[in-house]
């Protein structure tokens, strides 16, 4: 077993531990329903999960999603209900102005060597803004489409379903995960994040990649801010707020490296997912109060981040050390679990 | 691997755990109130008072509290759905979207109560009732208390509530219509002192500075107890004396005014109960009963406080608060 995959084991870890002490605790914790309603309740920020784990990934940061849900979902808002422009076209327009948005941001992050944690910011209050200046009421979405595509389920035993949010949100993670792992665009991000001068040398067209992840990262966003709309059919220039710190929490849960080089893409979703699950927790409980939710959450990046450093300081280590034969893969030695055993 | 093989185990007990609590746990109601959150006294004690009616009937309670975020008051309203809970209490805090997971609740047939707040929908039958104050009635009690207590003869000054709220437009309607009758009681200036104690004591002042030092206003109608604290201060400040000479009557019944009674400084407030799980819990036990719905709107107690329980009423309710 890789060692690099350490966090995301311990990501698995901490999520089956859970869900297995929840399920101890509440009655119909163990049920269809209740991961069905992880996977509809989170579509939103697991889909822009997918997208930060590449900023992540690359070594930088994105601050204005939560912000572009919301702008989202009130020009969705507007353009379905005032303009009565067909539902179809107006998510192509957002989607389009999303990507853009976000192109725009990853230039300016390039071009002018400026960190993306200010470029975002700056994209953060601008978008929030604009949505404001639309609308600062709860705008409500009827249009009879977003009814039919909320009907559009997968029914699971147990009386529940699974969503077409859900759905889409399944489908985005599988595309990010082959994107990610198995194509040339994520190896150029995995080297971008973990050192931009020899990913440089090595011939990685620095611009287009980051352009590119920054692209993403807001295309994304915009078809999260479309999920959003559909969950809750109304636009809100309010919607989202936080959800950016949410998702960068959900991500460095997940084991993806804060400074950027390592993670991997399943892992964000378990990190949404765990947030998920201490908030169901709380739901079920009824008596604690929901602000434990970011208390836990807190501890768990703790927690996480105090691991990260100390692999990577063992890595430093073992990599500075003299040289021994083989890195583990081919020995059989070093699979030091126990073996299975015969009952 | 034996991780895999505990796993599997510990599954497998807390599936079984899990069917044998639930087949324990049958005759207790058990209710998940779906909180805003805990913006303002008022709504604080809302959830304190939710807790203690709870407790009176014998009804599990489960409170969650929002944060003032929709989607975290959708995420709740879908685990009380998975937990199979008797009925959610939802105060919402936008009015719209709401169709889809109150659709599951009704798929998963179960009841869904308003409180306090009212919801846009055009499927009415997505909730059971909306237990709300009827703000018109609360403005009438003022006007006729107000018309009774001056005999029908006074220059009333009113300070509103935020321009355009619906709750500020009710209470204006509902006065209006408490003091019609009598041509010698009217309102001769009114102003938004949006909802705030700064707001009104500013609007107060320049309401005393126009009207000769105040010698002319006979009461004070604010829409709620907030701005008539303001108000007050600011008639003190004026050199004269709140209560005495000039009258005072708003709404909300928040603890600060029955202090304000108790001292002589205020004359009346018309309560907005924090009470909205009572009356609800109430038509939840005789729909589970009988199966009779309840109506589509279930109005709370309207009810008007004086000076002479004011000291025994602020004790009652400043813990709640």
């Amino acid at each position: 077993m890789n060692q690099r995959f350490l966090p995301l084991i311990a990501t698995i870890i901490v999520f089956v531990v859970g869900y297995l002490f929840c399920a101890l605790q509440f009655n119909h914790f163990a049920t269809l329903r209740v991961v069905m309603n992880l996977l509809t309740d989170n579509a939103f920020i697991g889909i822009i999960a997918v997208g930060m784990t590449f900023v992540i990934l690359s070594g930088g940061i994105d601050l204005s999603v939560g912000s572009i849900i919301a702008f989202t979902t009130v020009v969705l808002a507007v353009l379905i209900g005032s303009w009565h422009v067909n539902p179809w076209v107006a998510f192509a327009m957002v989607l389009v102005l999303g990507g853009a948005f976000g192109a725009g941001m990853g230039a300016i992050i390039h071009f002018f060597q400026l960190p993306p944690f200010i470029v975002t910011l700056s994209g953060m209050f601008l978008v929030r803004g604009l949505a404001f200046v639309i609308s600062t009421e709860s705008i409500p979405i009827n249009h009879p489409l977003f009814a039919q595509l909320n009907d559009i389920v997968v029914v699971v035993p147990g009386g529940s379903h699974l969503t077409l949010i859900a759905m889409v949100m399944l489908v985005v993670l599988g595309i990010g995960t082959v994107l990610a792992h198995l194509t040339r665009f994520g190896t150029n991000v995995f080297a971008l994040g973990g050192n931009r001068v020899s990913a440089q040398l090595m011939g990685v067209p620095i611009a287009r990649t980051t352009i590119s992840i920054y692209a993403l990262s807001s295309l994304l966003a915009a078809l999260s801010g479309i999920v959003f709309s559909l969950y809750t059919a109304a636009g809100y220039a309010l919607a989202g707020t936080g959800v950016e710190l949410d998702t960068i929490a959900a991500v460095v849960i997940g084991g993806t490296l804060l400074s950027g080089g390592a993670g991997h893409m399943l892992g964000s979703f378990l990190g949404v997912m765990i947030e998920g699950l201490i908030q169901t927790y709380i739901s079920f409980d009824g008596t604690l109060s929901s602000w434990w939710t970011k208390i836990a959450i807190g501890v768990l990046l703790f927690m996480f981040i105090g691991l990260q450093r100390l692999l990577t300081v063992v890595w430093a280590a073992k990599a500075s050390a003299p040289s021994r034969p083989a890195s583990g893969k081919a020995a059989p030695a070093d699979a030091a679990g126990p073996r299975p055993q015969r009952a | 691997m034996h991780l895999k093989k505990l796993m599997t185990t510990a599954a497998l007990a807390a599936l079984a755990i899990g069917a044998a609590a639930a087949a324990q746990a049958a005759d207790k109601l058990t209710v998940g109130f779906v909180q805003i959150g805990a913006e303002s006294g008022w709504r604080a004690a809302e959830t304190k008072v939710s807790k203690q009616e709870a407790d009176k009937r014998g009804i599990d309670l489960k409170i969650s509290d929002a944060q003032q975020k929709q989607e975290n008051e959708i995420k709740a309203i879908r685990s009380f759905i998975a937990q199979g809970v008797d009925a959610i209490f939802l105060a919402p805090v936008v009015a719209t979207g709401w169709d889809p997971v109150l659709k599951e609740a009704k798929d998963a047939k179960i009841p869904v109560f308003l409180l306090d707040r009212n919801i846009e929908t055009q499927d009415k039958s997505l909730y059971l009732t909306a237990v709300t104050s009827d703000a018109v009635l609360e403005g009438r009690t003022a006007g006729q208390w107000l018309a009774k207590q001056t005999n029908g003869k006074c220059n009333i000054v009113e300070l509103q509530g935020t321009v355009g709220a619906s709750v500020a437009l009710d209470r204006q309607k509902g006065f209006v219509e408490g003091i019609a009758g009598h041509p010698d009681l009217k309102i001769i200036r009114t102003q938004s002192g949006d909802f705030t104690r700064a707001g009104g004591k500013q609007v107060m002042e320049s309401f005393l500075k126009a009207e000769n030092g105040g010698k002319n206003i006979c009461a004070v109608y604010a829409h709620n107890d907030d701005m008539e604290i303001g108000a007050i201060q600011a008639i003190k400040e004026a050199g004269l004396k709140p209560g005495k000479d000039i009258l005072t009557i708003s709404i909300d019944g928040v603890p600060d005014i029955f202090k304000a009674m108790s001292e002589g400084e205020a004359n009346a407030s018309v309560e907005l109960t924090p009470n909205m799980a009572g009356p609800a819990f109430d038509a939840l036990i005789a729909y589970k009963k009988s199966g009779t719905a309840p109506p589509k709107w279930v109005q709370t107690e309207t009810k008007l406080y004086l000076p002479d329980t004011a000291t025994a009423e602020y004790t009652r309710r400043k813990d709640l608060y």
